[in-house]
């Protein structure tokens, strides 16, 4: 307790007089207050600080290793534009029309899902896993590289890797206006 | 019939309890908050839903601000002292130890390393206005981003016995290609796993 006694002790009958005592007693109310609102203050702006990072890992692209040869139908090419706009096609480059697409629920991770469930029900397992190559253009921006990340963790695409863009699909992108 | 007397009670509480508590709290809450350091790159950092929290220390991150800006922060002051060192060996440009001292405490910078003399003697409060050109990164293997992040790594591995996580701060609308310069000068060095920056989305669509 913060009051302390000040009565007195013992019982004093004589005339003395005696100075009147203030109480120790200090309102505290105030200085909660204000402790409160410094905590309130402090709680938020630490928690909201916290930047979230995205995991990228690279290819050691400085040995040369012998590399599989994979199907052609289970690789799938995303065109990261211009205007954030997506193009993707399947197999190899200029066979097929890439199909331009937006990023978001409807572009970009459908046609992820669908092209993923068709290369996982035309292949023999355990081989039956899509290959994502994202290629970003000279015109795409880094916000659009990182959704097209987002969207290979949301879908759980499980192998992918940046690639360079190569002359011929700058041309597709160019053709479709998006570059 | 004497009168039933309801004792009257005092209506003030005691508040020590609550008093020690809120200020146990606000030490706490004190204590651990970090000054948030103003972030000359200014990069906007764009969305994602990923929600793993970079570490908060031994980070070495790269900012790319607008205009392909390069900036560069690293976590010690030790090793932020040592690098400078270093580097001003490599550069042929002499520190002196109040300079020196003002880098330790600098936590980004990015000014190529002939304007750092001029950048380490402004100031703090007209800081804010000093035009940072960033840290170039031409397409050679010794320019002098990979100097540096290379410097500051081996000072980290003396100093501390650690090895840095790498940490990459894009803006948001910048285009491909710095994004790609940084990618590239950290492959020369062999670092093929690092971080990318996002803040939160607010609500994932699904």
């Amino acid at each position: 307790m913060a009051e302390l006694d000040t009565s007195g002790g013992g019982k004093h009958k004589g005339g003395k007089v005696r100075s009147k005592k203030a109480s120790t007693r200090v309102d505290l109310t105030a200085m909660v207050d204000l402790a409160f609102l410094l905590i309130t203050f402090f709680m938020f702006t630490t928690t909201l600080n916290k930047p979230k990072a995205m995991n990228l890992a690279m290819p050691d692209n400085s040995v040369k290793i012998n590399q599989l040869p994979v199907a052609e139908s289970r690789t799938m090419t995303i065109l990261l534009g211009a205007h954030n706009k997506v193009e993707w096609y399947m197999g190899l480059p200029g066979k097929s029309a890439p199909t331009v697409d937006g990023y978001g629920p409807n572009g970009l991770r459908k046609a992820l899902v669908e092209n993923g469930n068709q290369v996982a029900s035309t292949h023999a397992a355990p081989d039956n896993f899509m290959i994502v190559l994202i290629k970003p253009s000279d015109k795409s921006t880094y916000e659009n590289l990182v959704a097209t990340l987002d969207e290979m963790s949301i879908t759980g695409v499980k192998s992918y890797a940046i690639v360079k863009i190569l002359p011929i699909e700058v041309e597709a992108l160019k053709s479709q206006g998006n570059y | 019939m004497p009168r039933v007397k309801v004792a009257r009670k005092s209506t003030a509480i005691d508040m020590t309890a609550m008093c020690d508590v809120a200020f146990l709290l606000l030490t706490f809450f004190i204590l651990t908050a970090k000054p948030k350091v103003e972030d000359p790159s200014k990069a906007e950092v764009p969305p994602s839903s990923k929600e793993v929290t970079i570490p908060d220390d031994n980070v070495l991150t790269i900012s790319i601000g607008k205009g392909g800006k390069l900036f560069l922060g690293f976590s010690g002051n030790d090793v932020r002292q040592e690098t400078l060192k270093t580097m001003g060996e490599k550069y042929s440009v002499s520190f002196t130890p109040e300079e020196i001292n003002k880098f330790a405490n600098t936590e980004i910078f990015g000014v190529p390393m002939n304007q750092m003399k001029q950048f380490l003697n402004t100031p703090s409060n007209e800081l804010k206005n000093f035009e940072q050109k960033g840290i170039p990164a031409d397409t050679t293997v010794n320019n002098e981003l990979a100097n540096w992040i290379i410097t500051a790594r081996k000072a980290d591995r003396g100093l501390h016995g650690k090895d840095y996580s790498i940490a990459i701060k894009g803006d948001r609308l910048e285009e491909y290609p710095s994004v790609n310069t940084v990618i590239s000068v950290l492959g020369q060095q062999k670092l093929f796993k690092f971080d990318l920056i996002t803040t939160l989305r607010a609500a994932p669509k699904k």
